[in-house]
């Protein structure tokens, strides 16, 4: 389960909208529980997708290590990533589970196929996804 | 050299769950093979069959990208941090 703030999904939402037709990307900081049941995200930064492309994205790495060493300042961590699909639905491409980092994480899309966006998180784990339940707290 | 190794969660099963390791060399690519030595089970997820860097595989000694550093023959100093990160990407298609 993933637990967020409703402004940090209103500002995915948002940049997933402005990065239009782009793919746009970022992650999602927070504290992973040893569980894993929930994750609580504490903030979410925007990234520059490198790949500046309607159908992939990437984040560069050394935006990576700084956004890790900002939050391990803050007693947090990196929790997830969060990606637009601009003309398909809010599920894991056979791309993004290819590539998916870490299954610790929590893979969060955005999609603004239809006319409203559409926002859904998943886990991803050798090749399995599986959705996952998302709190907006306020 | 000794060198302080960052670990991502992603990795740490093969280090014990460990989140910072020790390694000796005097290149990333000797760091790498001590580690391996150190924690058998990092050995695909570090360097390809071919034994180079993993396309992954994201390297930073302290704050610069060992991609530009020369990859496994970037030198490495006594005290120096190597942080291992893996590539964020992916995408619709």
């Amino acid at each position: 389960m993933l637990v967020i703030r409703k402004k940090d999904l209103d500002l995915m939402t948002c940049h997933a909208l402005d990065g239009y037709p782009l793919e746009v990307c970022g992650l999602l900081i927070g504290t992973l529980r040893d569980t894993d049941v929930e994750t609580d995200v504490t903030s979410v930064e925007p990234t520059e997708n490198v790949a500046a492309s309607s159908r992939v994205y990437e984040i560069a790495p050394k935006v990576l290590l700084e956004v890790e060493r900002r939050a391990e300042a803050g007693g947090t961590q990196i929790v997830g990533v969060y990606h637009s699909h601009t003309h398909t639905d809010a599920k894991p491409s056979p791309t993004d589970i290819a590539q998916a980092p870490d299954p610790t994480w929590h893979y969060v899309l955005v999609s603004l196929r239809d006319e409203h966006p559409c926002v859904r998180s998943w886990k991803i784990d050798s090749g399995n996804i599986e959705e996952e339940e998302v709190v907006v707290k306020w | 050299m000794s060198v302080e190794v960052r670990v991502p969660t992603v990795l740490r099963p093969a280090t014990g769950g460990v989140a910072v390791v020790p390694g000796e060399g005097a290149t990333v690519g000797e760091v790498f093979n001590d580690l391996i030595d150190r924690h058998p089970g990092l050995k695909g997820q570090l360097l390809t069959e071919s034994g180079e860097l993993h396309r992954h595989l994201n390297v930073f000694r302290n704050d610069d990208d060992i991609r530009y550093l020369g990859k496994l023959d970037a030198e490495v100093s006594e005290g120096d941090t190597l942080t291992l990160m893996p590539a964020v990407a992916g995408g619709a298609s």
